[in-house]
């Protein structure tokens, strides 16, 4: 789903060149949108928490231009990125953020919930390892359905050591199902080395055989590269070729959360990581493959743009009405009978 | 010598360790960083890897693993790091840590300490701020307290782990930070006995954990108005206390329950029950219940509103007085 749209374009672009300004854009709005998150949790505009992909973002972009409109997303508590790549309009995410009525769950799940289903965003979940079967099952209804729809589940790498991660992936093999999971491999499980506490070195990848899969392994902060691998599991998906597990090997600037400072991270990884970032390093790739740097300026500065305009809308929104605890418990809409 | 609750129990577990071998510490970021409220803060840098360690991030193994020590000597001490994801184990919690000594004949002894950080009121949202007691408290083979203070926080996790069957430990994590002028180790009574935290006349305040501080604010509130309440603190919450509770409304004729878990099946319902059936004939009005409500658990900016507070609890007794 190609979401770039230029305005006067100074010659005409390749179709591989609209992709790839179409992936820089993604990257470009989701640092903006993440950059801008990081601030205003900072400035405690926000209860709860928060989990960035700030260095994550090729690999939601990469599978952002790949799927196609009615695809499924199912990600993960670090879901801004992928919530936004499907399209859902920023400032309904940075409202959710928050906790304002205008957010996408109405305020009510906040950073860790982002939930658009018109979207295909099927849902961000907190708990890990849950949303790998809820992933098949969606799965096989549009295989039941015969809907070409895939499913693409993103998790990350401290994931794959809990049983949800190898019950899904049997099932998937089982019954050949149309689906893509995704182990975004950051090298930690939240303040622990994924290596101190998994069997195999390529935590994803390794497993793959188990389950009768290929081990697919991309570069997770290379937009091209992730774009790839996810057209190829993608299409493989769609035409009946069954599921895919692919790790993308990538890394978070920041920490876990909201409050935490990295410092468990040795400073050479951090830095050489910082080398590989992917917004800077597509940019001059872009730019070395002949693309004009105007274009490029013109998404970062719509980018920010549409940052500042979801920031307005979503401070200026009111929070949910008390009332609002009240409601969707049941399918009339109310939370009646027990209250 | 000031010490906050996370602190107290931090000491506990060191002192435990301390004394004896056997006693074992682990969870998710449990060693290396010390927990993600520092509960388990020095633990492995003083007792090494073997002792306090990082397990992957799987609950069901993690209690699965804490139940095989136990079969052979260990005491195991395991931390799920929030309530919601205790979820995960539920089924080693309740088909297998309660119930495997008395599918052994009582020949298998399972001295396993799972601590659960627990409740609202540090603005996160569902599956970081749950009350999962009462399905625990229904599982019979399972003992089950909860800290209302620093004292508690260090004598109930000793005690839990010198217990020879499991305990599960439900830690008030937005009281992590609440401080107390004590000397550590302190001695407290068996966690068994609820306590009277304050004494009053006109109603019975029944809260534990996270809701004792709050009662007690309340109690002082009310003083405002004329009544005096008594505040019981349940600490454990199975067992329950029951002589306790009774004798206090036998005092007061009233009584409000006060927890931070939804109403249905929430341990309010369960000490209503107990109340009309020993005190029935002492009772001036019904026990009622200040609770969660039966919603999923709320966002950051309505869970003041969702939380039960002073304000709550005062109308209640309100309530209960006007019977
Ligand atoms: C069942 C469960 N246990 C524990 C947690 C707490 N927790 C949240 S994120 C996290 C680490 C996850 O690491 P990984 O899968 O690598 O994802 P990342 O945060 O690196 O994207 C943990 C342990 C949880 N959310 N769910
Ligand atoms: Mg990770």
């Amino acid at each position: 789903m190609s979401t770039t749209q230029l305005e006067e374009p100074t010659r005409d672009l390749s179709e591989d060149e609209l992709l790839r300004l179409g992936l820089y854009r993604q990257v470009v709005r989701i640092r903006a949108f993440e950059e801008r998150a990081y601030r205003l949790f900072m400035e405690g505009l926000v209860k709860g928490t928060s989990h960035l992909s700030l260095g994550m973002e090729a690999i939601a972009a990469g599978f952002g231009e790949a799927m196609r409109a009615d695809d499924y997303t199912f990600c993960t508590y670090r879901g801004h990125a992928h919530t936004l790549a499907r399209g859902t309009p920023m400032a309904g995410v940075m409202g959710e953020l928050l906790g304002r009525a205008s957010g996408v769950c109405g305020g009510k799940g906040g950073s860790m919930h982002l939930t658009s289903v018109e979207h295909g965003a099927m849902g961000s979940y907190a708990i890990i390892g849950a949303h790998l079967p809820i992933a098949n099952g969606a799965a096989w209804s549009a295989q039941v359905r015969d809907s070409g729809q895939v499913a693409v589940c993103f998790f990350g790498d401290g994931t794959t050591n809990i049983g949800a991660f190898h019950e899904a992936l049997n099932f998937a093999k089982v019954w050949n199902l149309p689906v893509v999971f995704v182990c975004e491999n950051n090298l930690y499980m939240e303040y622990t080395a994924i290596g101190d506490v998994t069997a195999v070195e390529h935590p994803a990848a390794d497993r793959a055989s188990a389950y009768g899969l290929e081990p697919i392994i991309v570069d997770g902060n290379d937009p091209d590269a992730v774009y790839e691998v996810a057209a190829t599991a993608i299409e493989r998906a769609r035409t009946g070729g069954g599921p895919s597990l692919i790790e993308a090997k990538t890394y978070r600037h920041g920490g876990h959360s909201r409050a935490d400072p990295g410092q468990y991270r040795p400073d050479e990884e951090v830095a050489a990581w910082l080398e590989r970032d992917p917004v800077p390093t597509y940019r001059a790739r872009l730019l070395a493959d002949g693309l004009d740097e105007a274009a490029l300026t013109e998404i970062e500065t719509q980018a920010q743009a549409d940052v500042d305009a979801a920031t307005d809308v979503a401070r200026a929104a009111p929070p949910p009405d008390l009332q609002a605890a009240y409601t969707n418990l049941w399918a009339d809409g109310g939370s009646s009978w027990r209250n | 010598m000031t010490v906050t609750l996370a602190q107290a129990i931090n000491r506990a577990l060191a002192d435990a360790m301390a004394e004896d071998d056997r006693v074992l510490v682990f969870g998710e970021d449990v060693g290396r960083l010390g927990g993600v409220f520092r509960v388990t803060d020095g633990l492995q840098s003083r007792f090494g890897e073997q002792r306090c360690f990082d397990t992957p991030l799987a609950e069901s193994g993690i209690i699965g693993t804490a139940i095989g020590l136990a079969m052979y000597g260990y005491r195991p001490v395991a931390e799920m790091q929030f309530d919601g994801f205790s979820y995960p184990a539920f089924e080693q919690l309740v088909s297998h840590l309660a119930k495997l000594r008395n599918r052994s004949r009582g020949t298998l002894t399972l001295p396993v300490t799972v601590r659960i950080p627990y409740g609202g009121g540090i603005g996160a949202v569902e599956h970081h701020s749950e009350s999962p007691e009462s399905y625990w408290v229904h599982t019979a083979g399972l003992t089950v307290v909860s800290p209302g203070t620093p004292e508690d926080g260090y004598a109930m996790v000793r005690e839990a782990i010198a217990s020879d069957d499991p305990v599960i430990v439900m830690e008030p994590k937005r009281r992590y930070w609440m401080k107390a002028d004590v000397e550590l180790p302190v001695t407290a009574p068996p966690s068994s006995e609820a306590l009277v935290r304050r004494e009053g006349t006109d109603v019975t305040i029944v809260c534990y954990g996270p809701m004792v501080r709050t009662a007690l604010d309340a109690a002082e509130a009310a003083e405002d108005e004329g009544w005096s309440l008594e505040v019981l603190d349940l600490r454990s919450l199975s067992p329950m206390d029951t002589e306790a509770i009774v004798a206090s409304v036998q005092r007061t004729g009233r009584a409000v329950v006060v927890h931070e878990a939804g109403r249905s099946l929430g341990l309010g319902a369960e000490v209503a029950a107990r109340v009309q059936e020993a005190a029935f004939y002492h009772l001036e009005a019904p026990v009622l219940r200040a609770t969660g409500f039966d919603t999923p658990y709320p966002p950051a900016k309505l869970e003041q509103y969702w939380l039960p507070d002073v304000d709550r609890i005062l109308d209640l007794v309100e309530r209960s007085l006007a019977y």
